[in-house]
């Protein structure tokens, strides 16, 4: 891999991108000579920052398509982006009597968990919406769920484990429809798929800088404010009222600088990179699905990124897998890979059952991955599938016809 | 999860993989733990007619630990009594395999297997 001084194979796209090359070329000035504060504009030191952010800043509305680089406010990653627009929203829109708000119920835990927060608060009230085996919402019980007192509608736009883009033209409609605002964390979706906030109605949508090769620490929140309906927000950080008095802070141009070349960059290269990212993943998939039985992929095939894999391979626990590809870079929906034990949410709400769950791996390629790179990924993964099928009792009692399920387990 | 070079052995190199057949006599066999928790563990111990284990296999679905702690006991109950085997200690495997807090467990399901594959090995016996 041309971008990594690592030896495993990077195989997390899903989790960080590493920073393109030609971004830390944009940021190097503002770390060295261009120190002005971008706030301080009475002066060439701080236009110099200024500018720089509010080129920036259109880079940003663009790769989104909205006309107006107003929109865009600078935050310091996606979950910020989240808990503000989430946050803010339930706090201004609580005091007109709005306090009902649904959430898709496989979306990102910074949007799940700042629910459960405001629910737990009593500031409103929630409607986690369910999802079909496919990991898509159910758009007759989002238009169902919404009422007079629904101030937001968060859905994301693509799932961080399974990749799963979800229809946000038509969440779109049903929002304005049923006179709600619409949220979408894009953290995963930006660069992977082409987003008009205009033409998909969407009122509040979150970027994370380093999902698309930019750097760590800056993100950004697109709050709508026309056409369409003006979005109201209270702040969350209270200070010296910038970035529209919506997020105080000084910004920090040579984050800012360095997420806005990421877009310029996506702008340049994303139709030919889906291609090309895509071509691989299929070759993947098509590969590891003719060399090993029983294998599974979770989510809809479909309406997936073109970076992601998120396949469950039977009676081989995930740990165990990974344990077996010292040098792969990837993650497991399975409990054991987690402090807490538990096996992924996302892999249960989309009814997969538990037994599935523990042996699934997350695939997620980019950029600067190579036919080579998957290639000897797929040796490896399918060798040390093998080998773990010979250590499983599971495997035995599959050959020899006996379902698992009518085993009486004793459950621990 | 930083693992132990003696777990990472076994889980490189598992010993005593296999299975006997269920119903062959002195053969005990111990199934414990659910796929739905992620953990399956099957430990058979074969005893000769003086009580002793000669022989043990196992196979196990689970993480590197639950590997790791099925291949250990089963190297630890070879040569035993079936009384001495009776009294491993969970604790015991999971000092031997330094097994991070959270893996405690995979000791445990170990332990279990043993005690079930003995009972299986005295049912048989007494029937």
């Amino acid at each position: 891999m041309s971008n990594n001084s690592q030896d495993a194979i990077y195989l997390d796209y899903q989790a960080t991108t590493p920073l393109d090359k030609r971004v830390l070329d944009s940021m190097m000035p503002f770390l060295t000579n261009e120190f002005g504060n971008p706030h301080s504009t009475t002066h060439s030191y701080g236009k110099t920052s200024a500018n720089a952010v509010e080129k920036a800043r259109k880079s940003i509305a663009d790769i989104i398509k909205t006309g107006n680089a107003k929109d865009i406010v600078f935050t310091s990653g996606a979950t910020e982006s989240n808990n503000l627009a989430i946050k803010g929203t339930a706090e201004y829109y609580g005091k007109q009597g709005k306090n009902h708000l649904i959430v898709a119920s496989t979306d990102h835990k910074c949007v799940v968990n700042t629910a459960r927060e405001l629910e737990n608060k009593g500031i409103c009230q929630v409607t986690y919406l369910s999802v079909d085996e496919d990991g898509i919402v159910d758009l007759k019980e989002l238009e169902q769920a919404i009422t007079d007192k629904t101030f937001l509608v968060s859905i994301m736009a693509a799932n961080n484990e399974t990749g799963v883009i979800s229809p946000l033209k038509e969440i779109g409609e049903i929002c304005r429809k049923g006179g709600t605002l619409f949220h979408t964390d894009s953290a995963q979706a930006i660069g992977k798929i082409h987003i008009d906030v205009n033409e998909m109605n969407i009122d509040l949508l979150s970027i994370s800088s380093h999902k698309i090769y930019g750097p760590k620490g800056v993100g950004a929140l697109f709050v709508r404010r026309r056409p369409g309906p003006r979005v109201k927000l209270i702040a969350q950080m209270n200070g010296g009222g910038q970035e529209r008095g919506l997020r105080s802070g000084t910004l920090a141009p040579f984050l800012c600088v360095g997420m806005g070349k990421a877009c310029d960059i996506l702008m340049e290269e994303m139709d030919q990179e889906i291609a090309n990212i895509q071509k691989l993943r299929d070759h993947m998939w098509q590969r590891l699905n003719s060399e090993l039985e029983d294998i599974k992929l979770n989510g809809s095939q479909e309406h997936r990124l073109a970076n992601n894999l998120n396949i469950s391979f039977s009676y081989v626990e995930g740990e165990s897998l990974m344990l077996g590809l010292p040098d792969l870079a990837l993650s497991s929906g399975s409990a054991c890979t987690s402090e807490s034990l538990e096996p992924s949410y996302v892999l249960r709400e989309m009814k997969i059952p538990p037994e599935l769950s523990h042996t699934s791996l997350r695939i997620s390629i980019g950029r600067f991955t190579t036919l080579e790179e998957i290639n000897k990924a797929c040796d490896d993964i399918v060798k040390a599938v093998k080998r773990l099928r010979d250590l499983s009792p599971l495997y035995d009692m599959a050959k020899e016809g006996i379902d698992i399920n009518s085993i009486e387990w004793a459950e621990h | 999860m930083d693992y132990s070079k003696e777990l990472i052995d076994h889980y490189d190199n598992p010993k005593n993989v296999g299975s006997f057949e269920k119903e062959e006599k002195g053969v005990g066999t111990g199934l414990v733990g659910a796929p739905a928790c992620g953990d399956v563990m099957k430990l058979q111990i074969k005893v000769n007619n003086e009580g002793i284990i000669e022989d043990a296999k196992f196979k196990t679905f689970g993480c590197g630990s639950a590997i790791a702690s099925s291949s250990l006991v089963s190297e630890w109950v070879k040569g035993k009594t079936v009384e001495e085997a009776s009294t491993i200690k969970n604790t015991d495997i999971a000092k031997e395999l330094a097994l991070p807090p959270v893996k405690i467990h995979c000791s445990v399901l170990a332990e279990d297997a043993v005690k079930m594959a003995i009972a299986d090995y005295k049912d048989k016996k007494d029937s």
